[in-house]
């Protein structure tokens, strides 16, 4: 199983952090603080891979984010390389063609899609078109309640309150 | 600033994130934080009942926050509160917010939960799907109580729809792994099973994960899962990439289904029926073969993909380690790979054939790769994918390539990455260990090693070295000279002058008669280097340098002066002090005589696994079990020394005069070495019996309340471990027995025939009278009559701090026994009651007297005993390696005599014994059967008194 992926930008801002199994904060900043050093000090050509204490990471850069995880031993790395690759395309396909800052101002919505993709540390979808379907599906439901919340104040829309 | 894609856009959290990413400094974020958290704290705490919208807005900026690394102590509630929103988008954020930020707040979790059960049962699959990812989220035990029963019916209902059933598989996986034995589900277990036929290829996908987690757990409920995996899987592998559709990936069908299947199938051994056996083995072939095919596109999710089906599939191949053909073609592939221009591949090719190189269908073919290997240790420029090198070399290394390996590697050691110089090291020294043909060639290893990494020879390391070359007397001399010779160079590692010291002291007279190296040189040698030692290395040179006084009297006035010099005397080390005083008192005071006995050529340790592998499995159990398994196949190395006796050993005790040991503090090394000290403190404390030395300190230490107990209340009592020490005194007669901070005891047995006399020696280890001594021995009832046992010496009732006194018990067996007699001990130490009781180590197996017979002999008697009740039969695994010498030492230890040449498979032990009572002699006779493969030991006993036969399977039960 997958034990928790990372977004990180090349200044080691972390952008999404999902953990697939229960740990304190503590250990999760730790983590956080240790595997994004380590990560970042690994130049262009090295392998994917690392033992990192009790895990196996993996990791791939795509512009100037890290997609980062850790999985167990017995798993299998080029496919966790690729979860990350299709975890990239349905981003991509659902942003039109993704950037850093999508993730950004809609953390929500990469926290959504991630659902949708994995639960538990395994994939519970491969199919991009399925996953993508059923994120636009709730967001259908959210359009809908969108006409009620039209007549907002002029103060809201601005972002003062 | 993007443009917000689609749904509904929360313009004030846009504006917010805009802000933080707009302050210049941690500063102004903080600023900006605060401010934004007063401002929702007052929403929060308003009259004004806020809206829908807005709690949704705000409780985002709460999580955003959070998620940027702030503690967040508040908006639980409002998050609480969305769960139950009508509006699908404030329900989506609530759950958000709970399932990352609910660990901190659980005295909600009854509301959370009320909450889900709403929406579990909701009509629509989009509400029952958020409350089941949000139940997997958590994944808590309260959430296990809560939704164990309601999951399972959501995944095997006919009206539920596939994505409903996909989050509820992966849901139920979550709980199970929280709460595993209260959720086995076995009553659903053939209905989840059948999702694997499922139409839908994402519930197969999810169902899967789930049915390995359950087959791993209660694999016999699952077992009828492997046909149906292996019949999906070949549809899958024989299928073309456009019949799969939106699952095949990059022209490879479901990869992530097929190698899920793959490592379910790792859960069983291979299918019996032919049939389905066939149809796997047809996919694994398959799936070799389409590596060999061209690629169908050059993109890398491609060959990620189709190489990632291929490595789970060598893994089954392993796994199954039964089909050689498969074994050399996975082989031959992993070997193209080594040579691969992606490093990802060549990196899990190193991975993956380390595990081949432990099979015996493929382990040669592996050894092929050899020079590849090296050179991938040499030329790679990721220390991982050289760390990998590093593991096979060590997986794939035997009798034919060692020296070669070795070499390699210690050349390599002069540049490795420090992160990874300690693991070789060990590797190395246990590679030079284990396949040592000669021991010089292990001695230059070890020395060399030292050279080169120094700093990273840990102590288990050294001690091993020392441990062999004191075992092995074709060692000694010319240990003795190469470290001498290793010592002149002119700056030489600490750990080298340790080893230099240790050996030196021990056989320096070996080479004492080379005037180049005679007795003066030698020492002057050491000596040059003590002043640049830590204490702990100065420590153990006083110890060489006493010895010395010993070995060569001529050099005895030149040490003196030293071990006298206010530098040693006056040393700010307490230690050290204590050393330079006490061996300098021992030296003018004792006679030789006395002084020879108590720097004895230290006794042969006993045969354990080697500290070194203990260390390493710790490290990296994965590598070093290759290893072990490796190394059944090649038991016959000579070294000897390897075999596992005991297994786990408390380190010596540690009394005040002796806190640090010469062969290194506190580890299981230094067992034997207490020996010596002991002896010391002997001395010292006025106490004769020089025999005492014998007392070998390998007992488990327990702990003893010390404090003065409320009157009337029984005194504590301290039980030793028995089974561990019954275990060691199965094999031998003498040794510590018993020791805490107060008391030591040891013991020292002799038997001939149905008599036996056990002396006890009693060491008072504080400074303090011990009086009110007493010590006696209860029989039990079933031991009345059986045994007699008579008080010879009593020991006297006051034990004088730092004394030893003596206790001699006389016994005869009269007729069989089966349990132990009990010692029980009472003393007072400043005035607190204490007491002890502990098993004595005679055991009916002490009154054994070994026979030796020829073959025909044997076989007459064997069948003789041949009644179902004379014969007690036992098989068991195997705790040790399967070694030849050290069983036969046991079986010798245990009391019977070893018969060579009689059983026709050399592998296996005979032996005879007659069991001497008073009452009855009962012939005895006994077969060890070890079953290399298997790991497994038969062991059958004659005899003819049954009960006999029973109670010496018993003992012997789990020893090998």
């Amino acid at each position: 199983m997958m034990k928790f992926m990372l977004l990180f930008s090349r200044q080691g801002k972390v952008r999404l952090q999902k953990w697939f199994y229960a740990i304190g904060d503590k250990e999760k900043k730790k983590i956080l603080r240790d595997l994004v050093a380590l990560v970042l000090q690994r130049r262009p050509k090295m392998c994917n891979f690392l033992d990192w204490k009790d895990f196996k990471v993996v990791y791939k850069r795509y512009a100037s984010l890290f997609f980062c995880c850790a999985i167990e031993d017995t798993d299998n790395e080029l496919l966790a390389l690729e979860v990350i690759h299709r975890y990239v395309e349905i981003l991509d396909k659902y942003f039109g063609s993704v950037c850093e800052l999508d993730i950004i101002f809609n953390f929500e919505k990469a926290y959504f899609i991630l659902d949708e993709f994995l639960l538990a540390g395994e994939i519970q979808e491969s199919s991009k078109n399925k996953v993508l379907r059923a994120v636009e599906n709730s967001d259908a439901l959210q359009e809908e309640n969108q006409e009620a919340e039209a007549t907002r104040s002029i103060l809201e829309e601005f972002g003062l309150t | 600033m993007p443009a917000v894609s689609r749904g509904d856009a929360m313009r004030g959290l846009a504006v917010f994130i805009s802000d933080i990413r707009n302050c210049k400094s941690k500063e102004a974020e903080s600023k900006r934080i605060n401010k934004e958290l007063a401002n929702i704290r007052s929403k929060f705490k308003g009259d004004k009942t806020l809206d829908g919208y807005s709690k949704k807005k705000y409780v985002c900026k709460l999580l955003f926050i959070f998620l940027l690394g702030h503690d967040i102590d508040f908006g639980h509630m409002e998050a609480v509160n969305l769960l139950s929103s009508n509006k699908y988008t404030e329900k989506q954020i609530g759950y958000l917010f709970i399932s990352v930020l609910v660990s901190s707040n659980s005295d909600l979790m009854k509301l959370i939960i009320q909450n889900i059960k709403n929406d579990i049962s909701s009509p629509k699959p989009v509400h029952v799907n958020l409350a089941l990812h949000c139940i997997a989220n958590i994944g808590s035990v309260e959430m296990a109580e809560a939704f164990g029963s309601e999951v399972p019916k959501l995944l095997v209902s006919a009206q539920a729809n596939e994505s409903v059933k996909q989050s509820a598989a992966l849901c139920l996986l979550r709980l199970f792994r929280t709460m595993p034995d209260s959720m086995t589900y076995a009553e659903w277990a053939s209905r989840v099973i059948h999702l694997l036929n499922d139409q839908h290829m994402g519930v197969v996908t999810a169902a899967v994960s789930l049915i390995h987690s359950l087959s791993q757990h209660s694999p016999n409920d699952y077992k009828g899962c492997v046909s149906l995996a292996v019949s999906r899987l070949s549809r899958i592998v024989t299928s073309t990439y456009t019949d799969l559709l939106d699952y095949t990936y990059y022209f490879v069908p479901a990869p992530w289904l097929s190698v899920k299947l793959l490592r379910l199938l790792q859960c069983y051994p291979v299918p019996d029926e032919p049939a389905i056996r066939g149809r796997l083995v047809e996919c694994l072939e398959t799936i070799l073969n389409k590596c060999q095919e061209p690629p169908k596109s050059k993109k890398v999710q491609h060959s990620n993909a189709k190489n990632a089906v291929l490595f789970e599939a060598i893994n089954l191949i392993i796994h199954i380690d039964s089909e050689p053909n498969l074994l050399v073609r996975a082989c031959n592939q992993l070997g193209q790979f080594l040579q691969h221009r992606e490093t990802n591949l060549r990196y899990l090719a190193l991975e993956s054939m380390c595990l081949l190189a432990g099979s015996e269908f493929s382990a040669d073919a592996v050894k092929k790769h050899r020079e590849t290997v090296i050179n991938a240790l040499k030329t790679e420029r990721d220390v991982s994918v050289r760390q990998r090198a590093v593991d096979l070399l060590y997986a794939m290394c035997d009798k034919t390539n060692s020296e070669e390996i070795v070499a390699e590697m210690l050349d390599y050691l002069k540049i490795a990455d420090y992160a990874i110089r300690e693991e070789m090291v060990l590797k190395v020294a246990i590679l030079s260990e284990k396949y040592a043909s000669d021991y010089t060639w292990y001695v230059d290893t070890i020395l060399q090693l030292i050279r080169v990494a120094g700093d990273y020879v840990s102590e288990e390391v050294w001690h091993r070295v020392i441990q062999i070359v004191i075992n092995r007397d074709d060692a000694q001399g010319y240990a003795a000279k190469t470290v001498f010779e290793n010592l002149q160079a002119p700056a030489c590692h600490e750990n080298m002058v340790k080893v230099g010291g240790y050996i030196l002291g021990e056989f320096g007279n070996l080479i004492a008669g080379d005037s180049r190296s005679s007795p003066l040189v030698q020492f002057n040698l050491l000596h040059s280097k003590f002043h640049l030692c830590s204490p702990a290395t100065r420590a153990l040179l006083l110890s060489t340098y006493i010895k010395f006084i010993n070995l060569f009297p001529e050099i005895k006035p030149t040490i003196q002066n030293v071990l006298r010099n206010n530098n040693q005397l006056r040393n700010a080390d307490v230690e050290l002090q204590q050393r330079a005083l006490e061996y300098s008192q021992l030296s003018s005071i004792t006679s030789q005589d006395v002084l020879a006995t108590v720097l004895e050529e230290m006794p042969p340790f006993p045969e354990r696994e080697s500290s070194i592998l203990a260390k390493l499995k710790k490290k990296k159990p994965a590598s070093a079990q290759a290893l072990e398994k490796d190394e059944e196949k090649h038991k016959k190395s000579p070294a000897s020394v390897e075999n596992h006796v005991e297994t786990k050993e408390t380190p010596p005790p540690i009394t005040n005069s002796n806190s640090v040991d010469l062969l290194g503090l506190g580890t299981p090394a230094a067992a034997p070495e207490t020996n010596n000290t002991n002896a010391l403190w002997d001395v010292f404390g006025g106490s004769p019996a020089p025999e005492e030395q014998v007392i070998d300190v390998n007992m488990s230490k327990t702990e003893e309340n010390p404090g003065v107990p409320a009157a009337g209340s029984e005194p504590p009592t301290t039980a030793a471990n028995e089974t561990q020490y019954l275990t060691k005194f199965l094999f031998k007669n003498s040794g510590v027995l018993f020791e805490n901070d107060l008391l030591q005891i040891g013991v020292k047995c002799e038997f001939k025939d149905q008599y036996g006399r056990v002396g006890l020696f009693f060491g008072n280890k504080t400074p303090t009278q011990l009086n009110h001594f007493s010590a006696s021995v209860t029989l039990t009832d079933d031991q009345q009559g059986k045994l007699v046992v008579a008080t010879q010496k009593e020991a006297p009732s006051q034990i004088d701090g730092g004394a030893q006194v003596q206790h001699f018990l006389n016994m005869e067996c009269v007729s069989l026994f089966s349990d132990a007699p009990v010692l029980r001990i009472r003393y007072n130490h400043q005035g607190a009651p204490h007491s002890v009781s502990l098993k004595l180590p005679v055991l009916i197996n002490k009154f054994f007297e070994g026979t030796d017979m020829d073959a025909t002999n044997f076989f007459g008697r064997w069948k003789q005993l041949g009644q179902p009740a004379q014969e007690c039969q036992k098989i068991f695994q195997a705790k040790f390696p399967i070694d030849a010498s050290s069983t036969k030492l046991k079986l010798t230890g245990f009391g019977i005599a070893c018969l060579s040449g009689i059983d026709p498979n050399p592998e296996n032990m005979v032996g005879a014994g007659i069991v001497k009572t008073k009452d009855l002699q009962v012939g005895c006779l006994l077969r060890l059967e070890p079953n290399q493969a298997a790991r497994m030991y038969r062991l059958t006993i004659r005899a003819s008194n049954g009960v006999l036969s029973q109670t010496l399977c018993d003992l012997l039960e789990d020893q090998f």
